[in-house]
């Protein structure tokens, strides 16, 4: 029997304008975790669906146990023991964690469902790899990661010997990733063999016994992860040496740029106040970071700011101008930039060419419409101007469909989109999420860059990585109102967690 | 990807072929359906419907007649189909804007010919911008769902024309809407000489053309300026544009009235056709405002091939015509032409086959001409 459970050999996958999979070979070893390394658009999702059924490869094989098979969709998929956790979980919200776990494999006596037997397999499964999931609880009603247990428990009733996990760390918290982590590590032990998609270094040491590394669709190399730094990994990923710190000078802040007085904001539902009463103001030549756990007024500050949502009372002061009423076009013309948190929400609109993406507030300007007609030849020039400022990929530059591109790509037309307009305050909100080393990387130096331009920067991060790398000044928020201001050179990563958790406060002066 | 110049790798190319092959099947498809129903006639039944529309000059200049009004409400579902809205109500403004035509068809005839003619496809147009106006408004502001008060529109349309038509243009004896004064009616501009079949004109008039321009007008609108960005903005993702700055309410309105405004120009531009017609006082909804919406789907909401999507179902509807000649029940006519749109509407999916089919083949001569090169390497 071969050495390999899984052998994916001269992988070739083509998209039109794109190569995903550049003659890509991938060896799977019996009981062990492997991972895929590669920053976003290198080919990592595609190589796993093409593995998983749902693209056909143009060229070449893949064996199991060194013979040839041929996967061509995911049930054929299934047949091989192959499972797979998608980053976007593939479950039924009014269903429950019993249905989803059986859908498809439902046990019938007589045409009538046998949940019974069911419920004793998976119960049986839940303990042998500690998996705690409730059977009767809706989907709907449960935590992400408990969702992604439901996934791995529809692997494991499947008798899937393989597993992929695509990305699973996205959507978890700190603590759920632990969880995952120790439930890959008992998984491998019992003999099942890991697949697993990421582009974070940290998680690749923790789990991982060998890593395959892609390159923009080609293949780089496999590499025993016990042998290598997390900083000879982030090369191989990047194609080039990756500062993982941030390198900033000191902050020479001016003048106030920027300010909200006692903004509040009252959610029509409950009545509560997600925002309560926050003032805050941020200078020219600093980076002001609003710290928190995800949930607790951010989104709804920002949108009271930008004029996405009204806020209840309070003042927004941009340049010295009460624009609190002020209509989004206004702002957005008066200095205000703004990096959306949802970037396939409010940032982009997918379905337009990417050089529209990059005109999106300023296409109605002289320079790129005139007497009600757009301007497509200076729209276009334009586009290509950001795109190789920028450095952002796509497949056929401006004429892009911006729903084609990569994730990160998209964020840095946005990053790129936002910072040309030469804003006086920059709001960006969570600029790296879900990005590859490369791309946070970038992002981080364009907007250190612009601080040290003068203008003022107020970043909303989830991330403590970045909050301590970036900030000049931390506000931290916690149920909507800020209940501390502190200094990221005078604060460690334990206390700030402390503050954010609501069990400290400090006076805000 | 090389094109090699090769027709099948065009976009455009792909997509007509795709259209006719779906429509040829689908033709296949109704011969056999009438094979069933009556085997003797079928097979000239069904050389009535496919070449009816061009039989003869009068034929084909109604297909440009019956096209019109089709055009028309088709520009309509698909102008605001491209913002994100369905208008389901076109046959609502379509009425109202038929009866303000004819209104001002009948009663202003103090107005110079040329003028009135304008005038009653002005007010037709207002009309239905108005009754655009209204689902509009609601979903613009109070987040009113557009296809329930565009039905409801409808519904309104259909008995206030009933009543206006009564009231004040009645012809009693055909119960119908009186006939427009000649002031007023569209120019032939020598139709009337070109379509014409042994001395019995068609009823085609200048009303094609305007459909046409406005065809043309709705396209440079949607892809050339500013107002088009704006809205296909909102269609796209409603909260990107309002991100961007852009009033999502305002352009909601605008798509409403304008598509408002074309469908009221379609009820306009056929009632003026001076044919004969009047607009009949019934309690059915006009079926030219929902034929706009296979219309609109067929020309995947594109204006330019709404203007050739419309034709081709008026061109169903003379050759159906042809075929009752047939002693076939209108009935079956109805049926066969629906098979047909039915597979018109696969030309999507045989868009997609045609271009897998091309990759393939470009992929299996580069795989030879590899192994070749190969060999000559050897």
């Amino acid at each position: 029997m071969s050495e390999y459970i899984i052998e994916m050999c001269n992988i070739t996958k083509e998209f039109p304008g794109i190569i995903a999979n550049d003659d890509i070979t991938l060896q799977l070893k019996r009981g062990e975790i492997h991972a895929l390394l590669g920053e976003n658009g290198a080919g990592k999702s595609t190589l796993m669906s093409v593995l998983f059924g749902l693209y056909q490869p143009e060229k070449g094989v893949i064996r199991k146990n060194g013979e040839e098979v041929r996967i061509k969709d995911p049930n054929d998929a299934n047949a091989l023991g192959i499972g797979m956790v998608h980053q976007h979980f593939k479950l039924v919200h009014n269903f429950t964690v019993l249905q989803n776990i059986v859908l498809g494999m439902e046990t019938t006596q007589n045409g009538f469902l046998k949940m019974d037997e069911a419920q004793k397999k998976v119960m049986a499964l839940s303990e042998q790899y500690g998996l705690r999931v409730d059977p009767d609880a809706l989907i709907e009603d449960i935590t992400v990661g408990m969702q992604q247990r439901v996934e791995i428990l529809k692997m494991l009733y499947r008798d899937n010997e393989i597993l992929i996990f695509d990305e699973p760390t996205a959507v978890l918290t700190p603590q759920e990733i632990e969880e995952l982590m120790k439930i890959m590590k008992d998984l491998a032990a019992e003999g099942k063999s890991i697949l697993f998609i990421t582009h974070k270094l940290n998680e690749i040491k923790e789990v991982a016994d060998r890593c395959t590394v892609l390159r923009k669709g080609k293949y780089i190399g496999t590499i025993s992860v016990s042998g290598v730094t997390k900083e000879e990994m982030s090369e191989m990923m990047v194609g080039r040496k990756v500062e993982l710190k941030v390198d900033k000078g000191p902050a020479h802040p001016t003048d106030v740029v920027f300010e909200t007085e006692g903004l509040t904001v009252v959610n029509k539902e409950h009545g509560k106040k997600v925002v309560n009463n926050v003032s805050l103001k941020v200078r020219r030549g600093e980076i002001v970071c609003v710290a928190g756990i995800d949930g607790n007024g951010q989104t709804e500050l920002v949108q009271a700011i930008t004029g996405l949502m009204k806020p209840d009372s309070g003042s927004v002061k941009l340049k010295g101008e009460d624009v609190t009423r002020a209509s989004i076009r206004y702002k957005n013309t008066h200095g205000l930039g703004h990096i959306p948190e949802d970037r396939h929400k409010h940032g982009l609109v997918l379905d337009y060419p990417l050089a529209y993406n990059l005109v999106l507030q300023s296409y109605f300007e002289p320079a790129y419409c005139s007497g009600g007609f757009l301007r497509y030849d200076k729209i276009f020039q334009y586009g290509d101007k950001l795109i190789e400022k920028y450095d952002i990929r796509s497949g056929q530059g401006g004429r892009t469909i911006a729903r084609s591109m990569s994730g990160g790509n998209q964020q840095k037309a946005i990053v790129a989109r936002e910072i040309d307009r030469d804003p006086d305050l920059l709001i960006a909100v969570q600029p790296t999420r879900g990005l590859d080393v490369g791309a946070i990387e970038y992002i981080h130096h364009q907007l250190v860059a612009e601080r040290d331009n003068g203008k003022g920067i107020l970043l909303v991060s989830l991330e403590l990585d970045e909050v301590m790398n970036l900030a000049d000044r931390i506000l931290v928020i916690y149920e909507g109102e800020i209940v501390a201001e502190l200094d990221p050179r005078a604060v460690t990563v334990q206390e700030l967690g402390l503050y954010m958790a609501g069990s400290k406060r400090k006076a805000v002066g | 990807m090389k094109t090699n110049g090769n027709l099948l790798d065009r976009q455009g190319f792909r997509n007509a072929l795709a259209s006719v092959l779906a429509i040829l099947i689908g033709m296949l498809v109704g011969l056999i359906i009438l094979l069933i129903s009556n085997p003797a006639k079928a097979l000239p039944g069904f050389w009535a419907i496919a070449t009816g529309g061009v039989a003869n000059r009068k034929n084909m200049g109604q297909v440009l007649y019956y096209a019109t009004p089709i055009v028309m409400t088709g520009l309509s579902v698909g102008f605001a189909k491209k913002t994100g809205l369905f208008n389901i109500g076109a046959s609502g403004q379509y009425i109202m804007g038929a009866f303000a035509a004819v209104l001002v068809g009948v009663k202003c005839t103090f107005l110079p010919a040329g003028l009135q003619c304008l005038a009653a496809i002005l007010a037709a147009a207002l009309t239905g911008a108005l009754w655009g106006c209204v689902p509009g408004l609601l979903k613009a502001y109070c987040n009113i769902n557009e296809v329930i008060a565009c039905i409801m529109m409808n519904y309104i349309g259909m008995s206030t024309a009933n009543l206006l038509v009564r009231k004040f243009i009645f012809d009693r004896a055909k119960n119908q809407s009186l006939q427009p004064a000649a002031s007023a009616v569209l120019p032939k501009l020598g139709f009337d000489k070109l379509f014409v079949d042994g001395g019995a004109p068609s009823s085609a008039n200048a009303g094609f053309l305007v459909a046409v321009v406005l065809g043309v007008a709705v396209w440079v609108i949607l892809e050339k300026t500013r107002l088009g960005f704006e809205l296909k903005a909102c269609g796209y993702n409603r909260d990107a544009a309002k991100y961007a700055g852009i009033s999502d309410k305002k352009n909601i309105l605008l798509a409403m009235v304008f598509a408002g405004g074309l469908a009221g120009i379609g009820g306009a531009l056929y009632y003026l056709s001076g044919a004969g017609s009047g607009i009949p006082v019934l309690d059915v909804l006009a079926a030219e405002g929902f034929n706009g919406i296979p219309v609109a789907l067929l020309g995947m909401s594109n204006p330019i091939a709404i203007i050739f999507t419309g034709t081709f179902m008026a061109y169903l509807t003379q050759g159906g015509l042809s075929m009752q000649t047939f002693g076939f029940p209108t009935q079956i006519v109805d049926i066969i032409s629906s098979v047909i749109i039915y597979f018109a509407a696969f030309a999507l999916f045989f868009s997609q086959t045609i271009e897998k089919f091309r990759h393939r083949q470009v992929e299996k001569r580069r795989a030879a001409a590899q192994t070749e090169k190969g060999g000559e390497a050897q």
